[in-house]
């Protein structure tokens, strides 16, 4: 009993307990000594009795802790394609707390491997506080080998094998897939890298970069002791590292391929979507990049070009590049006017060549005029006039509506980074952005997609894909598979469905119509195929305003970009496309016989499978499906 | 309550060797913290002048507490454990930690670690339980307070923070051992186990392979899950054991400087300092928390009231156990489990509350002339 009864049953006891209590506190002042000389023995035992042992190893410290990087992620395409690895690579690294002598070493390295004295110095000083520097990567077997057989003249230094990214299709697809590059300063910061050790490799654009978290891995380490001259003598332990998970495209490499060879050096974007999935088939984007040269270290040279180039390379026009979408918008601005009740499909309105509005004149396309049009004609031969009246009618708001319920004017929400969202001008957006009102005169360039509307490709691809699939829209999305190393599980992953736009059975097939005979009688008349049936619509923005601009004289920065929209075939769409080329002029010339092209490819790609894949008995086989995945074998 | 206390007259009562030690082991907090840094640093706030911004605002944390004096404090002590803990659980909802943990709430530029300020009012809540109770019996003295420590304990367990949790631990048993359980015998025994916990962790934890530690560690703080479990601890010998008898003088560490000793400017700065000062410079270290320690207590033995002396106490009882238990790690007797050295490890949370603590404490030696009619 500690505290006896006698104390505490006493209502003015209180003195008594608290004697008693502090009584005891002499015990813990005891215990407080004792502990302290506890640690005093032990601090005698390793300072004094064994101070000259920990002396030594401190002055050759003789283990070190190695981080072992952890085998990224492979991607691949839809088809099994391989579009990134990882491949050994040799790169020379020097501990410089092992370096007796610097000047001696970087001479004696300048000159077995022939490099630059000055550069390994700047090297060097470039790394700061950092004592374990990466002098060199990606050494040839040869110079390897020279350092091995060196290396008792070289204290410090080792050779690690690590792993290189490794782009097999170089160039192509550099946009999607993206590179990866050792993690900067300002990354190190960020809190989804904060589990990271410095130099560590991480995916800096594309698919690599957004799945960076799944396709890195985990790291290991192992604890090694080294010998007096750094080197590794005897392993202590290991902690394995976690390979990084695998990842499988939606893109077709073949069509990615074809688009982007198809673009060659016009600078521009081709997006082509599964209208029924909002899978990528192909997301092209040129002047492109090689993600190898990239992933292995550009010098200072290499990225300031880069960096200068006025065509922007890094750039993914696809999902980054912002345009007005020209006549492809007046699909929107049929919706619109439709849904609205502003016009019905068989009203006709007068063409005369211009529409005057206020003190302006706004010109049609053709001179002269189309004459009295109804929306089914409009769309075919691309009237102008005509959506100028219709846009005068529905108003800004309407238009509006309708396109944002397209999807414009917000990320698609496609998986990959640093999406843009394009801009779908209203009187509310226009206050909130330049403090100024709406001009009635706005509406009439938005109503041919001119003036402040402007769309990236992959946001056309889908409105047209949402056109194609029967109204019914599709978020796009890249990576549909995702296997992990370790269990060898597939996750599928598809991205949820978008709200789709309102549009009426009759409205839609209207549309539907017009955009066919766009191909067979109007502006896209190059895209007509004996083997497959296509609808889409044209499109050329202006880039300069109010000027003539297509003829071969005029400078090619100020000539039109070319649009064309699409989808293929016209009963049950496989393919939708948009196609961009940037001062390619017009659309229905440029544009469109690329993507006739891409969808004759494909078409073939489809029925190719589906002949290899219906068994040669059943005649059963659905019209849909049975695609080959690499997911199911 | 219509008290007056006289020591509220100018500085009476003021005792410059108390003052004195905290004085003494802050220079040597920033002495270390700047020897951690180098001469050459490129940073534009070095972290020794941060810490000398947290020993002020500190400074200004001791005088209110001890202006407020602990019986006010003791008063509000449910509503500020109650803030304490909302504080935990807004960490746990949207903390920022490093490496897995949720430790910290970001105030600007500013991270707040809440649940080193939970520690103070854990105890005024205990003490002030304490005091009210005076009566044996087990559900009074053991489950009870066990109890109302338990949220703060299980929120920090769980962030994961082994560390500060087991401060919150030393804070009960201290108070039960000062009030006393049923048989001698228990206490005795909860007395030794305290003690001896770290040193017989320790002693099983070197039998441990260092892969099992390191999942025992991960399992219970993924912090230190880097593969570096026996590696620090080795390094941190090492750098201790190789300051020899008196060192290697300022910014001699070649263990130290970031490289081989990884948080050599927190929670391994006992090493740093043992390192670059030697045996003599470690013992002298040691002396000045004994002394500290010793002052506390004393102060609790002269408490005139049962709240006083138990806060006093629970202080104590508090600020060793983590020095103890730093100390400990840092030496190889003990596991690394995540403690910082009062007044000496660099962190703005730690500090302040240490500071905040001490403050306690002193008012609880201004006001022992008073009696409570």
């Amino acid at each position: 009993m500690a505290v006896t009864s006698a104390e505490t049953s006493n209502p003015g006891g209180q003195s008594t307990v608290l004697a008693t209590v502090q009584r005891r506190f002499l015990f813990i002042k005891i215990g407080v000594f004792l502990l302290t000389g506890l640690l005093i023995l032990r601090l005698w035992q390793l300072q004094i009795r064994d101070g000259s042992h920990y002396r030594t190893l401190s002055q050759d410290n003789r283990t070190r802790s190695i981080l072992i990087h952890p085998v990224r992620g492979l991607i691949y395409d839809r088809n099994g394609i391989l579009l990134a690895n990882s491949v050994p690579s040799f790169n020379l690294y020097v501990q410089l707390d092992d370096v007796p002598d610097r000047d001696a070493l970087l001479l004696k390295l300048a000159e077995l491997l022939s490099l630059d004295e000055q550069a390994l110095r700047k090297t060097i000083r470039d790394e700061g506080r950092n004592t374990l520097i990466r002098l060199k990567q990606g050494l040839s077997l040869k110079e390897a080998t020279i350092v091995e057989s060196h290396l008792f003249d070289l204290p410090g230094v080792e050779i690690y094998p690590e792993a290189q990214r490794n782009n097999p299709q170089g160039a192509y697809a550099a946009h999607v897939i993206g590179y990866v590059g050792a993690i900067s300063e300002a990354q190190l910061e960020r809190e989804e890298f904060q589990d990271l050790p410095r130099h560590s490799i991480i995916g800096q654009a594309g698919v690599e970069r957004i799945y960076d978290r799944t396709l890195r891995g985990r790291a290991g380490s192992k604890l090694i002791e080294v010998n007096a001259l750094g080197h590794e003598k005897r392993l202590l332990s290991v902690e394995k590292p976690h390979a990084g998970s695998d990842m499988y495209l939606t893109i077709d490499f073949r069509l990615q391929k074809l688009a982007e060879d198809v673009l060659g050096d016009q600078v521009g974007a081709i997006v082509a979507l599964d209208p029924q999935t909002g899978a990528t088939l192909a997301l092209a984007s040129r002047p492109g990049f090689d993600p190898n040269a990239l992933s292995r270290g550009l010098s200072t040279e290499g990225w300031n070009t880069m960096r200068r180039d006025m065509q922007h390379p890094l750039m993914n026009r696809t999902i980054q590049g912002q345009y007005p979408p020209a006549s492809t918008f007046k699909i929107i601005m049929a919706t619109a006017a439709l849904e609205a009740g502003t016009i019905d499909q068989t009203r006709t309105l007068r063409c005369a060549g211009e529409f005057r509005f206020g003190r302006r004149a706004y010109r049609d396309w053709k001179a002269g005029g189309h004459g009295a049009v109804t929306l089914h004609d409009a769309l075919i031969h691309s009237c102008d006039v005509y959506f100028y009246r219709l846009g005068h009618l529905a108003g800004i708001e309407t238009i509006a509506a309708a396109a944002t319920q397209f999807g414009l004017g917000q990320p698609t929400g496609i998986d990959l980074p640093g999406e843009a969202t394009g801009i779908v001008p209203s009187p509310e957006w226009k206050r909130r952005t330049q403090g100024e009102p709406w001009y009635p005169g706005e509406t009439i360039s938005v109503s041919i997609g001119q003036g402040y509307v402007m769309v990236t490709p992959l946001q056309m691809a889908k409105v047209i894909a949402t056109i194609g699939n029967q109204g019914v829209a599709r978020t796009p999305y890249v990576v549909h598979g995702i296997r992990d190393r370790g269990s060898g599980m597939i996750e599928e992953r598809m991205p949820a469905h978008p709200a789709s736009p309102v549009l009426h059975p009759d409205h839609l097939r209207g549309i539907q119509a017009a955009l066919a005979e766009v191909v067979t009688d109007g502006t896209a008349q190059q895209a007509r195929s004996s083997t497959v049936r296509i609808a889409g619509k044209t499109g050329t923005a202006q880039v300069v305003a109010l000027r003539a601009t297509n003829g071969e004289d005029v400078p090619s920065k100020f000539r039109d970009h070319a649009w064309f929209v699409a989808y293929a075939p016209l009963e049950q769409p496989r393919i939708a496309l948009a196609v961009l080329v940037e001062h390619g002029g017009h659309g229905g010339s440029v544009a469109v016989p690329l993507a006739k092209r891409l969808i004759e490819a494909y078409m073939a790609y489809v029925s190719e499978e589906e002949q290899r894949t219906r068994p040669p008995s059943s005649l059963s086989s659905p019209h849909m499906g049975n695609r080959r995945n690499p997911l199911h074998g | 309550m219509d008290e007056s206390w006289p020591s509220h007259r100018g500085l009476d009562g003021f005792d410059w060797s108390f003052v004195g030690i905290i004085v003494a082991l802050a220079s040597l907090s920033l002495l270390t913290l700047f020897s951690v840094t180098g001469p050459a640093a490129g940073q534009r706030w070095p972290i020794y002048w941060k810490q000398a911004l947290w020993f002020g605002v500190g400074s200004v944390a001791f005088l209110v507490m001890s202006a407020i004096g602990y019986h006010t404090l003791a008063r509000w002590s449910y509503l500020l454990y109650g803030m304490g803990l909302l504080l935990l659980v807004v960490v746990m909802v949207s903390g920022q930690g490093a490496r897995g943990a949720q430790r910290w709430i970001a105030l600007g530029p500013i991270r707040l670690q809440p649940s080193e300020f939970v520690k103070i009012p854990v105890l005024l809540v205990l003490a002030s339980h304490y005091s009210r109770q005076t009566q044996p019996g087990w559900w009074v003295r053991v489950m009870l307070p066990g109890l109302i420590a338990a949220p703060g304990f299980v929120l920090v367990l769980t962030q994961p923070d082994l560390g500060t949790s087991l401060s919150f631990l030393a804070i009960y048993v201290t108070l039960l051992l000062a009030v006393g359980v049923k048989s001698k015998a228990f206490g005795v025994m909860v007395l030794s186990t305290l003690m001896i916990f770290p040193f017989v962790w320790g002693g099983l934890w070197s039998s441990l392979q260092l892969y099992q530690k390191g999942r025992i560690l991960s399992f219970v703080d993924p912090q230190y899950d880097l593969g570096g479990q026996g590696y620090q601890g080795l390094q941190s010998r090492i750098a201790v054991g190789s300051g020899e008898l008196i060192g290697k003088g300022l910014h001699g560490g070649t263990q130290t400087q970031f490289k081989f000793l990884p948080e050599g400017h927190t929670d391994f700065i006992f090493a740093v300092f043992a390192e670059e000062w030697g045996f003599v410079g470690a013992v002298l270290l040691l002396g000045l928390f004994l002394a500290l320690f010793v002052l506390g207590l004393d102060i609790a033995m002269k408490a005139k009231d049962l709240l006083g002396a138990l806060l006093a106490v629970g202080l104590v009882g508090m600020l060793a156990f983590n020095t103890m238990v730093n100390v400990g790690m840092t030496v190889g007797l003990a596991p690394v489990v995540g403690i910082p050295l009062p007044l000496l490890s660099y962190g703005g949370s730690t500090t302040v509350m240490t500071m905040a603590a001490l403050g306690l404490l002193f008012s609880v030696k201004r006001r022992r002339w008073m009696f409570r009619l």
